[in-house]
């Protein structure tokens, strides 16, 4: 049967969300020949559709229903209903994406065994490893079209870049390049090559950077196989008394309830929305939420340990001119405990516009110490620290029962506290943005706290047992056969790098896995 | 963090249209005019004095010396509204309260901007402060106006972005 499917159809897969996992995830599937629905809650916009511009394009691609914070992270005051900015529209996030592309270190899929014990971590082995994912990896790269993988050119260097990499280079680093990005540097896949417009973070308007909004999704589409829908908002899965799912209820782009029936169910709506989904479909046989057996889900919330350096300088940068992030140092990524922290973290060339700088440069600051800054925007040079964060049991997504949505459903809460482990590898990698910029003549340098969330991790972890986690290494759940996980949520550790690159391969490998197995019956 | 506000109920470029239709420089009855005449503005809710103390506050919270008042005035502007008249008014007075508790007449009355800050900082956990200084990240900071005068080129794609136009010119390195 070709798309579109019937809402009785119960041989379809149902994905949720349409992102870096679900979109992948749904045009993997369709090129193996798989029948499926993908429900997504925002609309569709391309690259003629986007907006050059930071508030106008929040305005548009955000996902700003409501959600609540707690704990001592500084989001949680500043920002207390934007725990997170992320995109609400096909595609996903990979409409809002940086690109910066890199792989897991191999110490980083065993971070238990490599860092030890963590006294307050809920430190734990991923079940897969380096040697396994390298040929998805692989595949993700290719598919992505990743610069300084399979024989592609990097970027040239921008301004920030210009300025990043003297100061690098003057301490001494090594690993200093304009980055393995997923933005073409010449054409690839039918798209053309970065323009060095800026505004990578609100769609990149020459579609030169990777996104399912105009790569996977309109591909799965064209095979017949794949059906998305537009402003559908998941609120339940429904399973029988066997315990296994059976579809999904959703609010169509009218506000009315449906019930989309299902062979198998992947979700994909990111950390927060993933396990949100979980819980607000708890049952009288599942009455902690699906899947929940462990206790896990919405647990080991990570989110990076980020956070930004500025310098000002006494001549003219332009930093917001070209590529976002093209820009990398990745001396400080190793597991190196004599710094005082275990894990490492990657130092990334980032610039914000003047409107997006005067909200994300000392949420709350005001007066001469705040506006002096501002004053020499067009003299600074910006980058980004990526760092892996400990999981935390307490870091966790709940029902917030007093909030709820237009559909009357309990709110996600997020809640979140820097480990001390955080805090060490932050304040070493201010101190090292600081003198990268010093060593190039800063005047100023501005060690900038972290912004809401763009790397949501954990929440549905991966686990070889079942008690530990919450998905087993396919991103199957350990209790439902048929209910997969498809997002970062599935992360069991963060690693240093930028996550996007990993969801995609995990959702190639699982895509192969899940048509493998329907068509020997297992599924 | 809420979507921008430049303003209440109207449009930045009608605010623009206003501020400088109501270019007749006379101070009295409804009107607000620069010293230097450099901007005039109606008020039609708040009484002039009090949207001349706004328009100073918000210039203290955010100060820029580079950046004429005319932006700090279209920036506060939507609090001239029936809705916010009230609230914005009980605001005023009580930062003029306060700088009479520290020997000035009025906040208008202080010398220094040292003095005012001073007043601000006791004030800065109250709604009505954070309620300015909040409007005024976007108010102020999103008006396509202002961002030349950082250096700030906004969108480029119109232009072709900056791959041929100096994305990599930087020369004192």
């Amino acid at each position: 049967m070709a798309a579109p499917f019937d809402l009785n159809d119960d041989g379809v897969v149902v994905i949720i969300g349409t992102g870096a996992g679900g979109g992948v995830l749904a045009n993997e599937l369709a090129q193996r020949g798989v029948s499926v629905v993908a429900l997504e809650a925002g609309g569709r916009y391309l690259p003629e559709d986007y907006i050059n511009d930071e508030w106008d394009s929040f305005g548009q691609l955000a996902w700003t229903d409501p959600r609540t914070t707690s704990g001592d992270w500084r989001v949680a005051r500043d920002f207390s209903g934007l725990p997170a900015w992320i995109v609400k529209a096909v595609g996903g996030t990979t409409t809002h994406w940086a690109g910066a592309s890199i792989r897991f270190q191999p110490h980083e899929w065993k971070a238990a065994t490599t860092y030890g014990r963590v006294q307050g971590a809920n430190l734990l082995d991923w079940p897969i490893d380096d040697a396994e994912m390298a040929p998805w990896y692989e595949l993700a790269e290719t598919k992505l079209g990743v610069t300084r993988t399979g024989g592609r050119e990097g970027l040239p260097g921008n301004n920030n870049f210009k300025v990043f990499e003297a100061g690098a280079r003057a301490l001494g680093y090594q690993e200093v390049h304009t980055g393995r990005m997923a933005i073409n540097s010449s054409d690839y896949d039918g798209r053309p090559p970065c323009q060095q417009t800026g505004f990578c973070f609100q769609g990149c308007k020459w579609g030169a950077k990777w996104s399912a909004a105009y790569t996977d999704i309109p591909r799965g589409e064209a095979t017949g196989n794949l059906e998305v829908r537009e402003n559908a908002h998941v609120a339940r899965i429904l399973h029988d008394d066997r315990g296994l799912v059976t579809g999904v209820e959703y609010f169509d782009r009218d506000g009315n309830l449906q019930f989309q029936r299902a062979r198998i169910v992947a979700v994909a709506g990111n950390s927060f929305e993933s396990p949100r989904l979980l819980l607000n479909s708890a049952s009288s046989m599942f009455p902690d939420g699906l899947a929940n057996s462990s206790g896990q889900v919405g647990r080991n919330y990570m989110r990076h340990v980020t956070g930004s350096v500025y310098g000002v300088f006494d001549k003219p940068v332009k930093m917001w001119r070209g590529t976002t992030m093209a820009g990398i140092i990745q001396d400080e990524a190793r597991h190196d405990p004599s710094r005082g922290f275990v894990a490492g973290y990657e130092l990334e060339t980032l610039a914000l516009g003047l409107p997006f700088m005067a909200a994300f440069l000392d949420p709350g600051g005001w007066g001469r110490e705040f506006t002096t800054a501002l004053d020499s925007y067009e003299n600074m040079a910006g980058m980004w620290i990526v760092g892996e964060d400990m999981p935390q049991e307490t870091n966790r997504v709940t029902l917030n029962h007093d909030v709820t949505d237009r559909f009357g459903l309990p709110v996600a809460n997020v809640h979140f506290s820097d480990h001390p482990n955080d805090i060490a590898m932050r304040n070493h990698a201010y101190a090292r943005g600081q003198a990268i910029y010093d060593a190039v003549g800063a005047t100023r340098t501005l060690p900038t706290p972290p912004y809401p969330s763009t790397h949501n991790l954990g929440t549905n972890r991966m686990s070889e047992h079942a008690r530990d986690g919450v998905v087993n290494r396919w991103g199957q759940t350990h209790d439902i056969a048929n209910l997969f996980v498809s997002d970062g949520s599935v992360f069991t550790t963060g690693a240093a790098e930028n996550p996007t690159l990993t969801i995609v391969a995990l959702a190639i490998r699982q895509a192969d896995h899940i048509a493998r197995e329907m068509s020997a019956g297992n599924l | 963090m809420s979507k921008p506000q430049t303003s209440r109920g109207l449009t930045r470029r009608q605010l623009l249209a206003r501020a400088s239709a109501a270019g007749a420089f006379v101070l009295g009855a409804g009107f607000v005019a620069a010293p230097d005449a450099a901007w005039a503005i109606e008020t039609t809710h708040l009484d002039p004095e009090t949207f001349a103390t706004l328009v100073q506050m918000a210039r203290d919270i955010y100060p820029h010396d580079h950046v004429a008042d005319e932006y700090y005035v279209i920036a506060v502007r939507g609090y001239d509204s029936a809705e916010q008249a009230e609230a914005i008014t009980a605001g005023i007075q009580a930062l003029d309260a306060a700088a009479r508790g520290r020997g000035f007449p009025s906040y208008l009355g202080t010398g220094w901007e040292r003095d005012r800050v001073d007043i601000l900082r006791a004030m800065e956990e109250s709604p009505f402060f954070q309620q300015i200084r909040g409007g005024l990240v976007t108010g102020l900071y999103n008006q396509k106006e202002v961002w030349p005068l950082f250096g700030y080129e906004g969108e480029s794609y119109s232009q072709g972005g900056y791959l041929y136009r100096g994305f990599d010119d930087i020369t004192w390195l």
